[in-house]
């Protein structure tokens, strides 16, 4: 049997002087489709950095396809998708297809160019995202959920094996969340990507996902979708810190 | 104008010099522009006026000082500079645009010192402020050559993660990129252009050299490699009628450099104004 793709153990995280993580231990699996969700604070982007190891937890380890994330040198292997409203530089002059190949620098290796086959790299990866059409457009001309699909492209150019998503539909209207997520499902049924978002769309997602975690400084629930689907609203609010109701959305598409 | 380049070392100098400045300033200000980091080629600037300056005074008080091109001490504080602003931004991290004018005002309060303390370099000084046509050495040139051929093999080894980097540098570091080497090794670069840069354009305009022709081609270019070839384009363009009209009109090169490359960006913004309102009209 596989490893799993992510495996914590007893994970905490204090920043200045205050406890983001306590005690986080969880795996995910190949093929998981796993949304962390949890309120404002409650950790979910610090775990997700230290999965990436952009952060080093205060206490506790980290495996990475069975390896320990220090010496875990594929990371090509994982694809980042951030909150586009972080990092994003939107008036950055650069088209679609300059952006997406950038997600192949860390596959070349350093001192070493872009490989030959790049712009049909960049197309396949386009394709996957519904956005092949706009491959010369500049980045910062497209809208919130194109430009969050181009980084999904980007993420998307070198294979992973796993996407990791940092609440990527915020900027995102209603309407087009929707279709955001119907992707990203579709990416992680047909194309076997497993998949660890953090979100606060809570109903939306959880009929996509396969896997829900509730996170407010520790791990409060993690297990099956349906078992997620099964908790009264009272037992989400005593985790969440306020009350989660399920609420129906209409409308969709693209 | 050519058979006086070819008749005389001085202007061989200064237009070798300056073309080779019109491709790296703009180059790496591409770089220093989409990273929102043009404030600091201002602050080296400064940081290596006080090398410049000291160098200057030493020289006139130490004989090892004598021979040395100030333009070796005026590198060293640049480069030292840049370390300095990256030591500062760690420290304060939340307020990371601190180190700036800390540089800035170190520079200038160094300089500030030496250039009281030394008398009689004035026209030396003022080449070093503002460029100068006939001071470019051919060591100075042999100089900038190499600082060129640095920065081109940087730019050359490193591009693919320098865009990854300038673009999204969350994403750079989170897909296992040295974002913070880079990004070292980038500061050491800009400091070294900014000190080979002054010769020309002189210390207190050499940052616009890297920004203003950068800022021209971004407002017509459509891709990211399409702003380098217009940004070296603009600045090729400023340094050789920046060179002629100081040659001819006997002015400040630094001065003539740049107000030329204002007018380039002057004559794109009401291009672009122009284009944009004949397109809605158009559709109207």
């Amino acid at each position: 049997m596989d490893a799993p793709l992510i495996e914590i153990k007893g994970i905490s995280y204090e920043y200045e002087a205050t406890k983001a993580l306590d005690n986080i231990s969880m795996k995910v699996e190949k093929g998981d489709f796993l949304a962390i969700l949890g309120p404002n604070g409650s950790g979910k982007s610090t775990l997700l950095k230290i999965m990436l190891g952009l952060i080093k937890p205060s206490k506790g380890s980290i495996k990475l396809f069975g390896v320990d994330a220090k010496n875990f040198k594929h990371r090509e292997w994982i694809g980042y998708v951030s909150q586009k409203s972080n990092s994003f530089n939107a008036g950055f002059p650069a088209t679609v297809e300059e952006v997406v190949a950038g997600g192949l620098a860390k596959k070349a290796g350093l001192f070493r160019r872009l490989p030959k086959t790049v712009h049909e790299d960049v197309l396949e990866a386009l394709k996957a995202v519904g956005m092949d059409q706009l491959l010369d457009r500049s980045i910062s001309e497209l809208s919130g959920g194109q430009q969050q699909r181009v980084f999904i492209a980007r993420a998307l150019v070198a294979k992973p094996k796993m996407l990791i998503l940092d609440e990527p539909t915020v900027g995102i209207d209603h309407q087009n969340v929707q279709a955001f997520y119907d992707m990203l499902a579709s990416l992680n049924r047909d194309k076997g990507i497993t998949m660890v978002m953090v979100t606060h769309d809570v109903d939306t997602v959880t009929d996509r996902v396969s896997h829900v975690a509730c996170l407010n400084q520790t791990i409060h629930f993690h297990g099956f979708k349906e078992q997620f689907q099964t908790l009264s609203d009272e037992e989400r609010a005593s985790w969440y810190g306020h009350s989660v109701r399920k609420i129906h959305h209409t409308g969709g598409g693209h | 104008m050519i058979d006086a380049i070819l008749t005389y070392e001085f202007l061989q100098n200064a237009f070798g010099a300056g073309l080779i400045i019109g491709v790296i300033a703009p180059l790496l200000g591409v770089f220093i522009v989409v990273r929102r980091l043009s404030l600091i080629a201002d602050a080296l600037s400064h940081v290596t006026l006080a090398g410049i300056a000291g160098s200057l005074y030493l020289s006139q008080s130490v004989a090892a000082f004598a021979t040395l091109n100030p333009l070796f001490l005026g590198i060293a504080a640049s480069v030292g500079g840049s370390v300095l602003i990256e030591r500062l931004r760690t420290l304060y991290k939340h307020y990371e645009e601190l180190a700036i004018p800390i540089i800035l005002s170190a520079g200038i309060g160094f300089g500030a010192i030496f250039i009281s303390l030394a008398e009689g370099f004035s026209n030396d000084l003022f080449g070093y402020l503002f460029g100068s046509v006939s001071a470019v050495s051919r060591e100075d040139l042999l100089i900038v050559g190499a600082i060129a051929l640095v920065v081109l093999a940087f730019i050359a080894l490193f591009f693919k993660e320098l865009f990854v980097l300038s673009f999204d540098d969350e994403y750079a570091k989170a897909s296992g990129l040295p974002a913070k080497w880079i990004h070292f090794m980038f500061m050491i670069v800009t400091a070294l252009v900014i000190a080979g840069s002054m010769r020309i354009v002189g210390i207190l305009l050499v940052s616009s050299l890297m920004t203003i022709p950068v800022a021209t081609a971004m407002r017509v270019s459509k891709s990211f490699k399409q702003t380098i070839v217009l940004s070296i384009l603009f600045g090729q363009a400023s340094v050789i009628a920046g060179l002629v009209s100081a040659f001819y009109f006997d002015l400040a090169p630094g001065g003539t450099i740049v107000v030329t490359s204002i007018l380039f960006l002057l004559i794109v913004l009401i291009y672009k104004k122009i284009a944009v309102g004949m397109k809605r009209g158009a559709i109207a």
